[in-house]
């Protein structure tokens, strides 16, 4: 007999209803105000409304990322890549109302972990959390973040492309999000956060979104294996024009996610701007030359792939440095990057499919790095300054953020990878991802050879 | 009947189906097809890996003729296709045993003109 329905996403769906129905029970009950209640914190309009803004354009990087990795690879694969990025907004989106924020912004717990008191956003409402933001509402604060909680997991997805099993994905990345974006979130960024009392700097989540997911994707590619045929039998990009075009839309989200950074409308915002773009530009253009130098011709993909990597660097540095310093930051962004990508990689021999570890964990280390030399409270007064204005002690702070994060990540998502590989298999079958995944994981194809 | 099969260079289709279309042959299938001959590829570079094009892209003309026109049509070919240089291609010449026009049933050297 047939069976009804296939068991994994049975499965999934129960614990789904049991988190909401959790949540639901949870959130009857309003938290008790605290005692002497401070006067609620105006809104202000404009930084609500550029932060609401912001949010749209960091949602719209998670589509552009997945036509920047879907153009990567090959045909029978592209729906595969799209399929993932879309689960993750939709799965990550539903962790985060239930109690994925509470995890990363509650009420700390030791400098670990946020409680459980905001569970289904319970007293996440209209007022605004001075903690935070102190001039938008608080579930403009959360929905916010609620963008950068969905692409960071979907950037890891690079490096497993093209011989993931979905269930695998699926399962292994509602677990990331819990067990590695939640804490490392809560350290940089949430209130008592050990690193974020140490003093590192961290403006719109270097750390906390690139260096994680760049250090997941190494992790992931060395559980994961090789595809089959790395790396002769595997054919080029299949659509450049999609790659660029993604690279185009992560470049307009990216001045959500560091400008929007600012949770406000005003000079840190602007400067965020200003030097997120400039430090994509720099980086883009010293792509090309390298790529122009070294192998004789410039190509689309290196410059894009700089851009990202330019941006990628800045993220951590947006709201600390000048325009000067961000072209620096680009300029190194673009050669760390490249060496790793046209080097480091095929020496080492591991597949990181699409350089998720190579443009986001060297670009975010680099910028986290960077941050600590090119900081200047010239530019935000409640930032530092780093070496190159005399406190050499900020890129200590900035190394040990670094490392904390390193190997925090690679360890727990290393056990989730292979904990996920016991109970449902990580890779695909090697007949399925010979006909693609398309076709095995989805019943569907991305294009018709016959009308 | 014959039935002729070129690989030529891309490029140089206008100019073949112009010379054929002076000898009064329009009946041809093109195809965009792969292949490889004597001459190498252009490698491509994906983020500094080279990779080795071995196939090439060519376009494949098939032509059914009567034995008067073979001549005419490799004559076109060869006149419209040739540059001198490694990978301008070949051309095959077959037997054709049977042809019939699928509108009226017709058979033999009349179905194909």
């Amino acid at each position: 007999m047939k069976k009804l329905v296939t068991g994994f996403p049975f499965w999934f769906f129960v614990v789904f209803l049991a988190m909401v129905v959790y949540a639901t029970h949870v959130s009857a009950d309003e938290l008790a105000a605290p005692a002497a209640a401070p006067a609620a914190p105006a809104v202000d309009t404009g930084d609500t409304a550029w932060v609401l803004v912001s949010s749209a354009m960091v949602l719209l990087m998670t589509p552009g990322l997945a036509f920047f990795y879907g153009g990567l690879v090959r045909r029978k694969n592209v729906l595969s890549i799209l399929m993932q990025c879309f689960m993750m907004i939709c799965l990550v989106s539903l962790q985060w109302v239930l109690f994925g924020y509470s995890l990363c912004f509650g009420p700390d717990v030791n400098g670990i972990i946020g409680n459980l008191d905001w569970v289904g956003l319970r007293s996440v409402g209209a007022s605004p959390n001075p903690d935070y933001a102190a001039t938008i509402p608080h579930q403009a604060f959360m929905i916010f973040q609620a963008m950068f909680a969905i692409i960071t997991p979907a950037l890891i997805l690079g490096a497993f492309a093209e011989r993931m099993r979905f269930s695998a994905f699926c399962l292994f990345s509602f677990l990331w999000a819990t067990l590695v974006y939640d804490p490392v979130c809560h350290w940089v960024w949430g209130v008592g956060g050990f690193l974020r009392t140490a003093g590192a700097l961290d403006f719109a989540g270097g750390t906390v979104v690139h260096i994680n997911a760049g250090i997941a994707a190494l992790a992931a590619a060395l559980v994961l294996g090789k595809r089959i045929g790395y790396p002769h039998a595997i054919s080029p990009p299949h659509s450049l024009p999609f790659a660029v075009l993604g690279a185009g839309l992560l470049w307009f989200g990216w001045f959500g996610f560091n400008a929007g950074s600012a949770l406000g409308a005003g000079a840190l915002a602007t400067n965020a701007f200003v030097v997120t773009h400039v430090a994509a530009a720099a980086a883009g253009f010293t792509w090309a030359l390298l790529d122009w130098m070294f192998n004789a011709r410039p190509t689309l993909l290196g410059m894009i792939t700089g851009a990202v990597a330019g941006l990628v660097a800045i993220t951590p540095a947006a709201g600390f440095v000048n325009t000067i310093g961000s072209i620096w930051i680009g300029i190194g962004a673009a050669v760390f990057c490249y060496l790793m990508v046209a080097f480091a990689k095929v020496k080492l021999g591991y597949d990181d499919s699409l350089d998720a570890f190579g443009v986001h964990g060297i670009g975010g280390i680099w910028g986290a790095l960077a941050t600590g030399l090119f900081a200047t409270q010239a530019v935000n007064p409640a930032g530092a300054n780093g070496l190159f204005y005399g406190n050499a002690a900020q890129v200590w702070i900035q190394l040990k953020a670094v490392l904390v994060t390193t190997v925090y990540s690679f360890v727990v998502s290393y056990i989730l990878l292979k904990l996920v590989d016991v109970l449902v298999g990580l890779r695909a079958a090697e007949q399925d991802e010979r006909i693609g995944l398309d076709l095995t994981q989805h019943r569907e194809a991305g294009y018709t050879l016959l009308e | 009947m014959k039935y002729i099969v070129a690989v030529i260079q891309p490029d140089r289709l206008d100019e073949v189906l112009d010379r054929l279309t002076e000898r009064e042959i329009h009946l041809v299938t093109v195809s965009n097809i792969l292949g490889r001959g004597r001459q190498k590829g252009i490698s491509e570079v994906y983020r500094s890996h080279k990779e080795a094009g071995s196939l090439l892209k060519k376009v494949k003309l098939e032509i059914a003729v009567n034995e008067a026109f073979v001549k005419p049509t490799i004559d076109a070919i060869m006149g419209g296709a040739r540059t001198g240089q490694i990978g301008d291609g070949k051309i095959f010449v077959l037997d054709l045993p049977e042809c019939i026009r699928i509108r009226t049933g017709e058979t033999g050297g009349i179905a194909i003109g």
